[in-house]
């Protein structure tokens, strides 16, 4: 019962410092551009701000569209439900609980299409069409690379199989672990429309993915699917910090709690250095770079298969 | 005469229904057995575990179906006979249940004769239309072919064993009667034979053919159940081969991965609803196949979690498949009766003209994609389960056709997922694109009654996934041979799990619910307005600029566009002032195309040699068979 609430407390910090993540990408990239940036709880107000607000909807749409944001939000938050914080195991943590937090990641994206694709609008479905294509290569890479881990780890579940002994960086093993943390790594720029895959600052309807396909929303709705774009980050980029930082099992919880944390703002800081150094790949060598990372994964599964 | 057939079909289902039920719990298996006076055959049924995991879906499908088809041909009765398709309807459901207790050789190919054969009259249904008959043909030349991989396994099986009886079949292979040489030959055999009814690519070809052209009802019958009998006698006939080797398990693997993969990408690349559906029945069996891939080599490496987690998954994404599966037929037939048409581009917007049909397809659409909560999950999630066991328990080579099951389980979620959001979104959502969707309406409850029953039993199953998989305990015995207890402990396993996916559905229906009720409390006092979709500004905006079904799947089409092989008609707009541009996109079935047109153009050439003994001379036809006979005398005298 304790080690419950323990959890769930432990996911309530992770959903509060969700779009913090965001601020700290964003206030990198202001950085490497010489400005001096937002402030760092920007994605706070942003999202406090649209739920003040009333709605427009477009004539074409049905309750599809009004429930897209809603059921995507929840699905979002029970994936965050599955997801370790650091050493301490998910509220839900059961044999086989990637293989629903991969279900639900679809289930979020599955009602977001189908609320773009309810307006009617070209441009609209013409960014769904990306986000179901980009999502289909990144799914492989996802489950193949977690399913090396727990090969390498021999549990199924996604709050035992990173908690396994320190990796030996020089044994294959540990080039097996490097080659997972980068295939998830592009799974996570890809599933969270970051640079190089797709670019969130972008003002051109025709080349957005994600930010596209949400032209139509407003208010609440908005501020609903803001937070969700916020947990799923978090959510992928658990998975990215576990992967890549085998916490040390005998140290105080406060400790490897506080390195979880600083595992996660870090990340933030990567994918802000990336954004702010790399251009966007052309659409067309998206595919290529997802089937990149698949190909990592299913190099990393053989190599701990050995 | 519809009453009579439609009613008929409905207390025979109903009926069967109370006797399966039990049988699938574990009720021990009964069987009969009557004298039947034609050589090597027996009058000899059983109904086991086994039988019933497939006798259930069948009588639930088709009495969905009767009721839905009773309603579906009411106008056509104007202009039709619809006795002999009731009676072929009638027929295809007994045939079904007959083969599927069988346990003798003969008994067995004749049910399946009736099975296939009043198929091919409700296929030709429409028997006016050109393209009807040409399917209605292909259907016919595959289901024999098949047949005749069938007709050689039992004789020679039969030769093996000295008799056509199912259980004399398994006491040959358990005394060791079988060489591996032999055992394999049978393997291969049935494999041909009932991977082709089935619908295993490269053996498919009549699939998506065949079942679009069939009345929706058939196709739902079809496509949902009948195919399935393909996969019962693989199963079946697994069980008396004996102990599998494990190339047989890579063999059904590498089968599997292929029909799932290259499935769903030719029902991506398709503009009609129902040859969409079709082609995502040829995915469907691929997924069951790998089930059943991993079910063998689990039996073979001695694995006894992975054999039942593999066979437990089969066999429950068959029931699931065609429960969803039927869902879709039905409602894409709602489609077609409204609209009167089925091609994907030419519809839009029907959610507010057919609010249930839509909602009826939505479901069908989440859970053929494997979402939860609905049952696709649960039963994908025991072949996920399966292969991240294979992954983590087996030794290095025996690893990879998991290894290959869980990649080709992930793009096809992927793919299906981006197949179904084109269907529901483009068919259901934005606004009509041409004159076909704008009058249509949700047909009579006698329609919409049963695609709503469906319905409900999809998410049923999704919701009680954790009682559903246990009592699969008895079918999966049945299935692989394997003692009960590790069986049941590792769907106990599976179970413990399950319970936990429940909960968190749970968990996630209470938010949404929370969620729903915050966003109405914050919307109350405040405005909330109606516009225009965001145009860009647009002055003009018409239906006709709404993103199409071939442009939303273009990204993938083309990604594996050399495995599809799209042909492109392209008249480019040209000068300042562009005229005219157009674009058709088809894509054929390379298989097709490329294998059997060819093949059976040879055959045609081959045999058309011999046209000069059809001359049509009756005399001439007489002589001849006056000449074999005495040459036949002669012989025996001599």
């Amino acid at each position: 019962m304790i080690a419950l609430a323990v959890s769930l407390l432990h996911t309530l910090v992770a959903l509060t410092l969700a779009p913090l993540l965001l601020g700290v990408i964003n206030r990198t990239k202001a950085f490497f551009a010489g400005r001096h940036g937002q402030p760092l709880l920007q994605p706070y107000r942003d999202i406090a701000k649209l739920l003040g607000k009333g709605a427009t909807y477009s004539r074409t749409t049905t309750w599809i569209f009004r429930a897209g944001p809603t059921v995507g939000l929840a699905a979002a938050l029970a994936a965050a439900a599955l997801v370790p914080f650091g050493r301490v195991a998910a509220p839900l943590a059961f044999a086989g609980d990637l293989v629903l937090l991969v279900a639900l990641m679809g289930l979020m994206r599955f009602c977001t299409v189908l609320a773009a694709l309810d307006t009617g609008s070209s441009f609209e479905g013409m960014g769904a069409s990306r986000e179901v294509a980009i999502a289909a290569l990144a799914e492989p890479a996802l489950l193949l690379g977690l399913a090396a881990v727990a090969r390498d780890s021999g549990t199924l579940s996604l709050s035992t199989m990173f908690q396994h002994a320190a990796i030996d960086p020089t044994t294959h093993v540990g080039a097996a672990a490097a080659l997972v943390v980068a295939a998830l790594l592009v799974v996570f720029l890809a599933e969270n429309a970051r640079i190089p895959i797709d670019d969130p600052a972008t003002h051109l309807e025709l080349t957005m993915i994600h930010e596209v396909m949400v032209l139509d929303h407003g208010g609440p709705d908005l501020a609903f699917i803001q937070c969700g774009a916020a947990v799923k980050l978090w959510v992928l980029g658990a998975l990215v910090v576990q992967a890549a930082l085998p916490l040390p099992r005998a140290t105080s919880p406060w400790l490897t709690d506080a390195a979880f944390v600083a595992g996660m703002l870090g990340l933030a800081v990567v994918t802000g250095i990336v954004e702010s150094t790399m251009a966007r790949v052309r659409l067309l060598r998206v595919p290529q770079l997802l089937v990149a990372a698949g190909a990592l994964s299913a190099v990393a599964l053989v190599l701990v298969a050995r | 005469m519809t009453r009579l057939g439609a009613g008929g079909a409905l207390a025979g289902c109903a009926l069967g229904l109370a006797g399966a039920f039990p049988a699938l719990l574990g009720a021990a298996p009964t069987s009969v057995r009557l004298p039947w006076d034609v050589p090597g055959g027996a009058f000899y049924v059983e109904l086991d575990a086994l039988a019933a995991a497939f006798l259930v879906p069948i009588f639930v499908v088709c009495a969905a179906a009767a009721i839905y088809g009773a309603a579906y041909l009411r106008d056509r009765a104007a202009d039709k006979a619809l006795g002999p398709a009731w009676l072929f309807f009638d027929l295809l459901v007994a045939g079904m249940a007959l083969v599927v207790i069988a346990r003798n050789g003969v008994l067995f190919l004749v049910a399946w004769e009736v099975m296939s054969l009043s198929a091919y009259f409700l296929v030709t249904f429409d028997h006016e239309k050109e393209s009807v008959r040409a399917a209605g043909w292909t259907y016919l030349i595959a289901t024999h072919a098949g047949t005749a991989f069938l007709l050689v396994f039992f004789v020679l099986f039969g030769c093996e064993a000295g008799s056509l009886d199912f259980d004399r079949f398994a006491a040959a292979s358990a005394a060791g009667a079988l060489s591996p040489s032999t055992a394999g030959t049978l393997f291969a055999l049935a494999l041909v034979g009932f991977g082709t009814k089935a619908g295993l690519i490269p053996l498919h070809v009549w699939l998506p053919e065949a079942h679009p052209a069939a009345p929706s009802h058939v196709s739902a019958v079809m496509s949902g159940v009948m195919i399935k009998i393909g996969i019962y006698g693989l199963v079946r006939a697994l069980t008396l081969l004996g102990a599998p080797p494990a190339w047989w398990g890579w063999t059904l693997v590498a089968l599997g991965v292929s029909s799932g993969v290259c499935g769903v990408l030719f029902a991506l690349a398709q503009h009609e609803l129902k040859r969409l559906l079709a082609y995502h029945s040829v995915e469907n069996i691929g997924i069951i196949t790998m089930g059943l891939g991993l079910g063998v080599l689990g039996a073979a490496s001695g694995s006894p979690a992975l054999a039942a987690l593999g066979y437990g998954g089969a066999l429950l994404h068959g029931v699931n498949h065609a429960l969803f599966k039927g869902l879709l037929f039905l409602s894409a037939g709602a489609v077609l009766h409204a609209a009167g048409t089925g091609e994907i581009e030419r519809l839009g917007g029907l959610l507010r003209r057919m609010p249930r049909t839509g909602v009826a397809f939505l479901v069908g659409a989440v859970a053929i994609t494997g979402l939860p909560p609905l049952n696709g999950f649960t039963s994908e999630f025991l072949v996920y389960l399966g292969a991240l066991r294979g992954t983590t328990s087996l030794e290095r080579g025996a690893a990879l056709p998991s290894l290959a099951v869980i990649a080709a389980m992930a793009l096809i979620a992927g793919l299906a997922a981006a197949c179904f959001l084109k269907a529901f979104g483009v068919v259901f959502l934005g606004v009509p694109r041409s004159a076909h969707g704008e009058r249509a309406h949700d047909p009579g409850r006698a329609m919409t009654a049963p695609m709503l029953a469906l319905a409900a039993a999809c998410a049923a199953i999704g919701l009680a996934a954790p009682l559903v998989v246990p009592a699969l305990a008895p079918a999966v015995r049945v299935a692989s041979g394997l003692p009960p207890a590790e069986i049941e402990a590792t769907l106990a396993g599976a179970a413990s799990s399950l319970w936990m996916v429940v909960g968190a559905t749970l968990a996630l229906a209470a938010l949404a619910g929370a969620l729903a009720l915050l966003r109405r409390r914050l919307l109350r006092d405040r405005p909330v307005a109606s516009a225009v979709t965001w145009d860009c500004g647009y002055a003009q905006p018409t239906p006709r600029m709404q993103y199409t079904a071939s442009s939303f799947a273009q990204p993938l089409t083309s990604l594996f566009s050399a495995l599809l092989g799209t042909r492109m008609r392209v008249t480019a707009p040209r000068g300042y002032f562009p005229r005219e541009a157009s674009l058709a996109s088809e894509t054929r079935d390379p298989w097709r195309e490329g294998a059997y047109r060819p093949l059976y153009a040879s055959v045609t050439e081959l045999l058309s040699s011999l046209r000069w003994l059809q001359h049509g001379h009756i005399h001439l036809y007489i002589l001849n068979i006056a000449l074999t006979l005495i040459a036949l005398l002669l012989w025996k005298l001599a």
